[in-house]
């Protein structure tokens, strides 16, 4: 268990170099120079070249990329080239509503998901499975914009029930706060829910063939028992690996989701920083985005042996 | 005759009297569905899925038939009209036609997807094979591919059309950038099992040289999974190049896509949803119809992953 702890982890190693280098990369070939910015207008080539050899970018790849690492084990991820704060600062500021976002679309959509699959693996073939698997279908090709703007056009314009647009903090009280997260939430949510229900059905559906569900029939545990804890529990595996990987979807649809429902977090922090060229904020929110979704799979992986104990590396 | 056996010797003599007469039906006849029609009765996801698809690419390589006007034509007397006759669409707030910008949206959309499914399934048909039959790539390739995977898709290509000026040329880049690595993933395993196969023993048992085997043994065998991939693919471009033209960071505006459409009419959405609206639905639906194809094909091709999933 202890070993392949430490294997494991020793093996996210070099997923996160390749994940620095090519971060790295993307500020190296990236067009422009830092250097001619920071030197303006009137400076002389002899100016910027003094800057570029302070600022260190006369210095070899390699190096450079050394040096890179260094800072960022330290916690420094560079000066915006736009505001000129640290990017770490920038992030720091809008990491609650991204993490509060992902965090209420988590336990919405494994909480709607995974009962979904079951009970549409229960009812296999009937009206309710259908539905269920239509709806997947769905979830799958209707982009998480789409979906943001028919619930905030729907449940904000037009019935009012909850605000169109904006985030409020959690120090303002909960109320405020989830009101403010259901409709992005459920937009976000809705790839992720079809992703989550489909792998249920199918890791449900092979699990109730096994024998041991039929001798719990036998011995006459009902039904809401076989499908919860005999086989809900053995087919746990694929479903929680699943919500490790669709951690990427959740990602990249938060991006989005943030600029419909105007959130102010990571992922408008991307478009803004993206439509301005500002290039260490886009390695700073990448960076960040690879590593979290890298150990949160790391963590799943760990788990799994406490799901199943057969499993043995 | 297996139903004889199970009648009684009274029905035998009877039917003996009625000799003359046709024996009924003990089922009813299998009426054989061929051409077409048969193939849509026997396969209506991929008949559905399919025919829409048919239907847009008519639509986008046709546009200019479809009663649309130019689409990137300004009219800034007839701002945000909504829908009517007229303008079936409305106008957005450039005065443009918003029907003649979906039409004409339609093309750019199916580029990217048609273009990402091909160049992905060509880069990654091509790293599975190698990373399959190379001992000493494959754990370098596999690494790089982890790597990349563990960059959310979006916010590679995000990442990728930074550094460069949006163009579909570009968008198409970027977006097969970010798919390869899966690619390589299915395509690898699917080679790793297809290695063990008592069929690519006896051929390498016969003398049978390295690119022979896959060229004859391997490649076809992963023609299936791979084209049911390459539509899922094909999808899930079309819905990255439009998140990409929304937040502005894909196609350049001057080209109309459903996603910038629908990020021109970001501003409006509260007053005019129409703008957001008609596009939205247009690229729902053809992700949807590719999403379907996907799941027919898949279906009919590779029944053993349809089981799976």
């Amino acid at each position: 268990m202890f070993a392949y702890v430490v294997r494991r982890v020793l093996a996210t190693i070099p997923v996160m170099a390749v994940v620095a280098l090519f971060v790295f990369s993307l500020l190296y070939i990236a067009p422009g120079d830092p250097a001619a910015v920071i030197a303006g207008d009137q400076a002389t080539p002899e100016d910027v070249e003094r800057i570029r050899a302070s600022l260190g970018l006369d210095r070899p790849y390699l190096v450079r990329f050394g040096a890179w690492v260094f800072d960022i084990l330290r916690g420094d991820l560079g000066v915006s080239i736009f505001t000129n704060l640290p990017v770490s600062l920038m992030i720091k500021q809008r990491l609650e509503p991204t993490l509060s976002l992902m965090v209420v679309t988590l336990i919405l959509a494994v909480s709607i998901a995974v009962p979904m699959g079951v009970i549409a693996a229960a009812r296999v073939g009937t009206f309710v499975d259908k539905f269920v698997m239509a709806f997947a279908v769905l979830g799958f090709s209707v982009p998480v914009f789409v979906v943001g703007y028919l619930l905030a056009y729907v449940f904000a314009l037009e019935l009012e029930w909850l605000p169109v647009q904006g985030y409020t903090p959690f120090s303002e009280g909960f109320f405020p706060w989830i009101e403010n997260l259901i409709l992005p939430a459920v937009a976000l949510g809705s790839v992720y829910i079809a992703l989550i229900a489909r792998i249920t059905r199918a890791s449900m559906l092979e699990v109730l063939q096994q024998d041991y569900i039929r001798t719990a029939r036998a011995k006459g545990a009902g039904q809401r028992s076989i499908l919860f804890l005999h086989a809900l529990k053995n087919a746990a595996v694929p479903i929680v690996t699943v919500i490790g990987i669709g951690i990427a979807l959740l990602i990249g649809g938060a991006v989005v989701t943030e600029s419909v429902f105007a959130i102010p977090g990571l992922g408008r922090l991307t478009v803004d920083a993206i439509l301005r060229r500002d290039y260490p904020v886009i390695q700073g929110v990448v960076l960040l985005f690879s590593f979290t979704y890298v150990l949160v799979n790391l963590l799943i992986d760990i788990l799994y042996t406490l799901f199943d104990p057969r499993i043995r590396y | 005759m297996a139903s004889a056996s199970v009648l009684s010797p009274a029905d035998v003599s009877a039917a003996k009297v009625a000799a003359a007469a046709p024996m009924g039906d003990i089922m009813p006849p299998v009426k054989a569905r061929h051409g077409l029609w048969g193939f849509i009765y026997r396969n209506p996801t991929i008949a559905i899925g399919g025919g829409i698809v048919l239907l847009m690419v008519i639509m986008a390589v046709f546009a200019p038939l479809f009663w649309t006007v130019d689409p990137t034509a300004l009219a800034p007397a007839r701002r945000t009209r909504e829908p009517s006759a007229e303008y079936w669409f409305g106008t957005d707030m450039l005065g443009r036609d918003v029907y003649s910008r979906v039409i004409y949206g339609a093309r750019v959309s199916l580029i990217v997807g048609f273009s990402v499914a091909i160049c992905a399934s060509i880069i990654g048909l091509t790293i599975g094979l190698v990373s399959g039959f190379v001992r000493w790539a494959d754990s370098i390739v596999m690494r790089v591919m982890d790597g990349m995977m563990s960059i959310p898709p979006i916010l590679l290509a995000i990442a990728l059309m930074a550094l460069t000026r949006g163009s579909v040329q570009n968008v198409i880049i970027a977006i097969t950038i970010a798919e390869v690595p899966r690619v390589s993933r299915l395509v690898r395993g699917v080679v790793l099992s297809l290695r063990e196969q008592p069929y690519v023993d006896a051929a390498v048992a016969a003398g049978t040289r390295t690119p022979v085997i896959i060229w004859r043994h391997i490649l076809p065998n992963t023609i299936a999974p791979m084209t049911v991939q390459a539509t899922f693919i094909c999808a899930s471009a079309m819905i990255t190049e439009s998140i990409l033209s929304f937040i502005g960071a894909g196609t350049p505006p001057i080209i109309p896509s459903w996603g910038n459409i629908m990020a021109e009419g970001r501003a409006l959405w509260q007053v005019k949803p129409y703008i957001v609206f008609f596009p939205a639905v247009f690229l729902s639906i053809t992700v949807l119809a590719v999403n379907m194809l996907g799941d027919g094909l898949r279906d009919t091709l590779d029944p053993r992953m349809a089981k799976r999933i």
